[in-house]
């Protein structure tokens, strides 16, 4: 039954597929900003000890990583990454549909430490700016330096943008950059993005 | 007006290839490309621009940069029109239109300059002094203030104008494009350092740009500066920003600038108009260069007297000749400079007016040798002219230089250049918490003990010798890129190959003497943006303030757009002179940002208008919108307030709505309310201690109502919690407080208790909810689950279960807000809007209402559920709210368990929540009524509390309002008054409840 | 805009941060044993020294860690930044 109903991403209105679709191949190839919308994701968020090797041991049998202690940082293994959020908080970010099968082997295999594995897959979407003006883009905003020096691809922070608490991690040297931002916020930070983008050549990106 | 041209054929960085055309005071003018308007306005023989902000005296361009007092204009017209903009700093543009401000009816003819002639009765402190006088008298003199004052007009439109903000980062931020600063941008750039080297002015090189002889590593300054500049831009990791004031200076080296990025291309240019950068550096350069001091004489504001360096820049930078016959005013050699350089390009001199007695060294020999009257231990006593200066009188000094000795000499002249000094531009390393130290070579302040991770260079430490500038701001910026990490090799400062003549000692006279005792014949102007004189300050000395704060306050000295910048250091001498001390003693008004002023726009870049605060949005918005509900805005939130059907107003569609629901089935968009996953062995205790009432006994699958009190006992939030396993909860806070609760959770978990097992997760968002509200939910409900058993035995009030709900995976609570059989039903967030549909389709024959929120309050009212926030104001405790029985007494502690035992808390008298029924049942008393017994023909009379919600209730048939009333509880029965402005509302206090105080609904 | 050291993040801009309040003062026990007074002092009473205080932010937008800031509070310099638990730092201003 589920099926006949369409599953609607919080970009969903602003009918980016069709917005890609139009777009000529010279227009893509010109832009300096890729923008576009990346939703539906497995997204965990992940409590425990890292000072724990049964922990970190379980989080490696059952997702098959090694989580990264140092602060920001992204750690990757076949589809799966792990950002660090906290001290004690991560979030595993996969393809969408592997929640379900993965929050429940976490949960299994950390049963009985002080460990909790809860998804948060649908809570939050994710935002691609890339391209040459991405940095100056986001600069507009975020707090961070995002200097080569100082951010660079597996680096991951949570930080403030346009109001909006998100996650940020780079992705690749284009630059490339992928902000997670809780579904209902997602909407003003598209706005925002693209009004401050205004004096740039963008194409949005599927 | 007679047409002038004082354009010099062979000087100045102009384009003139192009005339530009630009109107001002609606009259047509030309200027070129590298003008400013300042410049141009000089050139069309246009010296006077403005008047006076209190006498409306006459003035023109006093200075060629920031620093200007007078030349203010409001530029542009209708919604980008913009009062107080410096003439110095505008850029010529095709089609620029500016105006005199603050002159009515014109410039030329001013009703205001009577004030002028009534100065007598417009001392320092004027209006302090005309506040005490009766007020009757002050409602007369405002209308003619009001009208006259002020300094030009704010635009009445809303701005056109796209503005930019943004973050950056630097090791190195030099501030200040002047020779210091180049080099120390040189330095710090060669070393690796990320560099950003921020100017005012459209061109970097400061001073160096109206310098004729110098040359630097070879070739002419200017030729230096355009090669400095031109290695720095091919350097990837410096940003070279033009036409930006860096204004603030804030803490940890984060410094606040404004480039003004198409501003000299006209309006309607593309970009933004301004760019607003909050730059942390690691390091900070000032290299802010330093003002010339002006001389204070007797009518030293008349149009054409200017300051020396000034005149320099307009003649060497702009072309311009300042007039025809140029008299110079002196106490030191640099103005000479100015006048060699006039000369050379052919203006007649009409003297140098030297207050030395023994002016010599080559700069003077040079005016002597060139022919130029210099009249040494001379000052100048008087000046001539309206529109413009006609003349001057000079006389000769005593020898203590408080006095005059001799006749007068009258002296022809159409321009008057003066320096008194230089006062080193310390504002921004003031910013920063910097002392300032006086030096008495410069007799000015200058940067004291060092600011860790700020260094200074140049003149802005009196160190006025460009090799002095090269040599420290070269030195400056290889220690701030050491110090920010980056060490590579710097090369060597650049040397002064061609230096200027060296400068002999400077004679300070801070009030130059005339033949009238001070304050009659002429004024000696301190602060001529805000007509301050010499004499004002005898007087607030007299007066009796006589601390420089004081002073500043008193006569307005300082204040303005221009803050002060040409005049604090004269105003802070001559009160240290009134008081017999040393500047020092006396000491300095304290320097806040911005440095210049800054257009609000700039501020908020794009951050306005729906950009301004984040809009939420749940996963069903669009569907609202569509059907064409206004929203409320609830935090950040937009929730659906009401649907209306065609021609409905809110009145019938809330009134329609709140009947539907408990008549069939009503259905609720319910996705803001916040929801924290709490997982862990101490889940439950941590439960306890944050909730008033007991938690450990709750079954799994089972709901439990709580109020969450702060430390004071004060109720902060409500919501109900689910058990869903051992150690598993799922708790629900108000749509509000979401972020804080999940806060107020982490801080006590980690700060309080850190030992605790508990994890704490948000998941307001991983959801979309529905309420399913009225008689029909169940039914309609039971079409689209064939795996939840929904009757009570089965699926009893309070408590939840899992299942699918239109195909969709749900969990589903029996909960209620309305009193009604209420179904709650949680699914993925992004099949929130094909639930609603769904339901929307098969409620369709059940007559499916959708309602908002204002119908959810009114629903939640019948039944006397309290909204937090709306009932509550941080100042009840659950007994307050008649909720004592939430408040478990077995439990050894909770959070503001102890506070319920205060003296205050305890009272039986305080203000408690009660019903209030109105005597007309069909009046509903506005919301924040006060709320009294004792009725008096006019307040003030004893406020008792006051109502916190209030509604026509159509199932109830009548108003009903709950209220908070000092001893309420003890008043059941009691009339009680809410007198509004036009009528008096008489009402019963009642018990909180209205409507099914049985609660047989709630099973449907 | 100040900079603060998150224990975990390193440095960030003030605006990610929340500010809390006093550092160092714990919850009483025994709380029924208190006056008035005493446990208004709790609730209400908090240092306001001019100089170094001793105060806890939580970096709000960052990793959501509660820790502790020596801060001067006419400088605003940050003597030392230290995690919940750990005692004050000796600090000779």
């Amino acid at each position: 039954m589920v099926e006949s109903y369409r599953r609607r991403s919080p970009l969903a209105s602003f009918g980016l597929p069709a917005r890609a679709a139009a777009q000529s191949p010279e227009a893509v190839a010109d832009a300096d900003l890729q923008l576009g919308e990346r939703p539906h994701r497995c997204q965990i968020n992940l409590r425990g000890n890292p000072q724990d090797g049964r922990f970190l041991e379980a989080v490696r049998n059952a997702a098959g990583l090694a989580l990264p202690t140092e602060p920001n940082r992204v750690a990757a293994a076949g589809e799966l990454k792990a950002l660090w959020l906290g001290p004690d908080e991560w979030l595993i970010l996969g393809p969408g549909g592997r929640e379900t099968e993965l929050v429940g082997t976490l949960a299994r295999g950390l049963q009985g430490q002080h460990a909790g594995a809860t998804d948060v897959s649908e809570a939050r979407t994710w935002i691609l700016v890339a391209g040459g003006r991405a940095r100056a883009l986001l600069a507009r905003g975020i707090p961070l330096d995002l200097h080569p020096r100082e951010f660079r691809p597996g680096h991951c922070a949570q930080t403030g943008l346009a109001g909006a608490n998100i996650i940020l991690q780079q992705t690749d040297d284009r630059p490339s950059y992928e902000i997670g931002v809780t579904n209902s916020f997602a909407d003003h930070l598209w706005h925002w993005l693209e009004r401050g983008a205004i004096d740039y050549r963008v194409a949005i990106s599927v | 007006m007679t047409r002038r041209n004082l354009r010099l054929a062979d000087r100045g960085r102009l384009d003139r290839s192009q005339p530009i055309r630009f109107i001002f005071n609606g009259r047509t003018y030309y200027g070129y490309k590298g003008d400013t308007l300042a410049s141009a306005l000089i050139a069309n023989g246009v010296a006077l621009v403005g008047r006076s902000f209190k006498y409306h005296r006459p003035r023109g361009i006093m200075t060629a940069g920031s620093e200007e007092p007078n030349g203010l204009v409001q530029l542009g017209q209708g919604a980008r029109t913009e009062p107080n903009i410096r003439a110095t700093q505008i850029e010529l543009y095709d089609g620029l239109v500016a105006a005199s401000q603050n002159c009515w009816p014109s410039v030329g003819f001013d009703l205001g300059a009577t004030n002028n002639l009534l100065s007598r009765f417009f001392p320092a402190g004027f209006y302090y002094k005309t506040f005490m006088w009766p007020a009757s008298f002050w409602m007369k003199y405002e209308y003619f203030i009001r009208r006259a004052a002020g300094l030009g007009k704010a635009p009445g439109e809303p701005d056109p104008d796209r503005y930019d903000k943004t973050y950056a980062h630097c090791d190195v931020l030099v501030a200040g494009g002047g020779p210091a600063g180049i080099a120390a941008a040189l330095a710090a750039a060669r070393a690796g350092a990320r560099v950003v080297l921020a100017d005012e002015q459209a061109e970097f090189g400061g001073q160096l740009l109206h310098s004729r002889s110098e040359e630097i590593a070879g070739r002419p300054a200017v030729d230096w500066v355009a090669a400095a500049v031109a290695e720095l831009s091919t350097m990837p990791e410096v940003t070279l920003l033009r036409r930006t004031t860096a204004f603030a200076y804030q803490d940890h080296n984060f410094v606040e600038l404004v480039e003004r990025v198409t501003d000299h291309l006209g309006p309607g240019a593309d970009g933004p108009r301004q760019r607003y950068w909050r730059l942390r550096a690691r390091q900070v350069v000032l290299a802010a260069g330093a003002i010339e001091r002006p001389l204070v004489f007797a009518d030293n504001d008349r149009p054409g007297i200017m300051l020396a360096s000034a005149g320099r820049a307009y003649a060497n930078r702009y072309g311009v000749a300042v007039g025809d016959k140029v008299l110079v005013f002196t106490g030191n050699d640099s103005a000479y400079r100015a006048a060699l350089d006039l000369a050379e390009a052919g203006t007649a001199i009409a003297a140098i007016v030297d207050l030395r007695p023994d002016a010599g060294g080559p700069l003077v020999a040079e005016a002597r040798g060139k022919g130029i009257e210099v009249l040494a231990a001379h000052a100048v006593t008087a000046t001539r002219g309206s529109a413009r200066l006609e003349g001057v009188t000079v006389m000769p000094l005593n020898a203590a230089g408080d006095g005059v000795t001799g006749g007068g000499r009258q002296i022809a002249c159409d321009a008057l250049l003066m320096s008194g000094g230089w006062n080193p531009a310390i504002h921004l390393f003031s910013h920063n918490r910097g002392k300032l130290r006086f030096d008495e070579r410069v007799q000015s302040f200058v940067p004291g003990e060092p600011v860790r991770g700020c260094h200074t260079a140049g003149a802005m430490n009196g160190a006025f010798e460009t090799a002095d500038c090269l040599a420290q701001g070269f030195a400056a910026g290889r220690k701030a890129a050491s110090e920010a990490g980056a060490s590579g090799e710097a090369g060597s400062v650049p040397t002064v190959t061609r230096a200027e003549p060296a400068e002999s000692p400077d004679r300070v006279l801070w009030i130059v003497p005339s033949d009238k005792p001070l304050g009659e014949g002429g004024k000696h102007f301190v602060d001529h943006q805000n007509d301050v004189t010499a004499a004002d300050v005898a007087l607030a000395h007299r007066e009796g303030y006589r601390s420089v704060e004081h002073l500043k306050r008193y006569t307005t000295m300082g204040m303005g757009t221009d803050q002060g910048k040409t005049s604090n250091v004269n105003a802070l001498a001559i009160m240290a002179a009134l008081r017999d001390r040393q500047i020092p003693e006396v000491g300095h008004t304290t320097f806040r940002p911005p440095f210049a002023p800054v257009t609000i726009g700039a501020f908020s870049g794009h951050d306005k208008g729906d950009l301004f605060d984040p809009i939420r949005k749940t996963p069903m918005h669009g569907w609202h919108e569509k059907t064409g509900a206004p929203f409320e805005d609830v935090g950040q939130w937009k929730r659906a307030w009401y649907y209306p059907k065609p021609g409905e107003d809110m009145h019938a569609a809330v009134a329609r709505e709140v009947k539907a629901v408990r008549a069939g089935v009503g259905i609720v968009d319910a996705s803001t309310l916040g929801k924290i996953d709490i997982k862990g062995s101490d889940a439950a205790r941590l439960l306890n201690m944050v909730y008033t009432n007991a938690w450990s006994k709750l079954e799994i699958g089972r709901c439990r109502y709580g109020l969450m009190c702060g430390e004071d006992g004060m109720v902060f939030d409500d919501g109900v919690t689910t058990r869903l396993g051992e150690q598993h909860f799922l708790m629900s806070t108000t749509t509000g407080n979401a972020a804080r609760v999940l806060g107020w959770l982490e801080e006590w978990l980690q700060c309080e208790w850190p030992d605790w097992q508990v994890h704490c997760t948000s998941v307001t968002e991983q959801f979309a909810t529905v309420g399913l509200n009225g008689p029909m939910a169940r039914k309609l409900l039971a079409e689209l689950t064939d795996d939840i058993p929904l009757d009570d035995a089965a699926f009893p009030f309070m408590s939840i279960r899992e299942g699918h709900v239109a195909g969709i995976a749900a969990r589903v609570m029996r909960i209620s807000f309305t009193g009604e059989l209420t179904f709650e039903i949680n699914v993925a967030a992004s099949y929130g809007l094909a639930l609603w549909e769904a339901l929307m389709a098969a409620g369709e024959k059940y007559g499916i209402t959708p309602y908002g929120t204002e119908a959810m309050h009114v629903l939640r009212a019948e039944k006397g559920f309290i909204i937090v926030g709306q009932e509550t104001d941080g100042t009840q405790t659950p007994q307050d709210l008649d909720m004592a029985w939430i408040v478990s007494k077995q439990k050894p502690d909770h959070l503001g368990k102890r506070s319920f035992l205060r003296t205050d808390t305890a009272r039986p008298d305080r203000k408690h929540l009660v019903g209030l029924l109105t005597e007309n049942p069909s009046e509903v008393i506005p919301e924040g009524g006060q709320v009294v017994a004792e009725l008096k023909n006019q307040p003030p009379m004893t406020m008792l509390g006051h109502v916190t919600s209030s509604y026509y209730s159509p199932n109830v048939g009548r108003s009903i309002a709950m209220a908070v009333v000092k001893n309420g509880r003890n008043r059941m029965g009691d009339t009680v008054y809410v007198p509004l402005v036009d009528r008096v509302i008489r009402a019963k206090v009642t018990e909180p409840r209205f409507f099914d105080l049985e609660g047989a609904r709630l099973n449907g | 805009m100040l900079l603060i050291s998150c224990p975990h993040c390193g440095p960030r801009a003030e605006i990610e941060f929340a500010y809390g309040h006093e550092a160092h003062i714990a919850r009483p026990t025994d709380q029924e044993k208190l006056t008035d007074a005493e446990w208004a002092d709790y609730l209400f009473m908090r240092k306001n020294p001019k100089g170094v205080h001793y105060e806890r932010w939580v970096h709000a937008r960052g990793c959501r860690r509660w820790f502790n800031v020596a801060r001067h509070t006419v400088t605003h310099e940050i003597l030392a930044v230290y995690r919940m638990g750990d005692p004050p730092p000796a600090l000779d201003r």
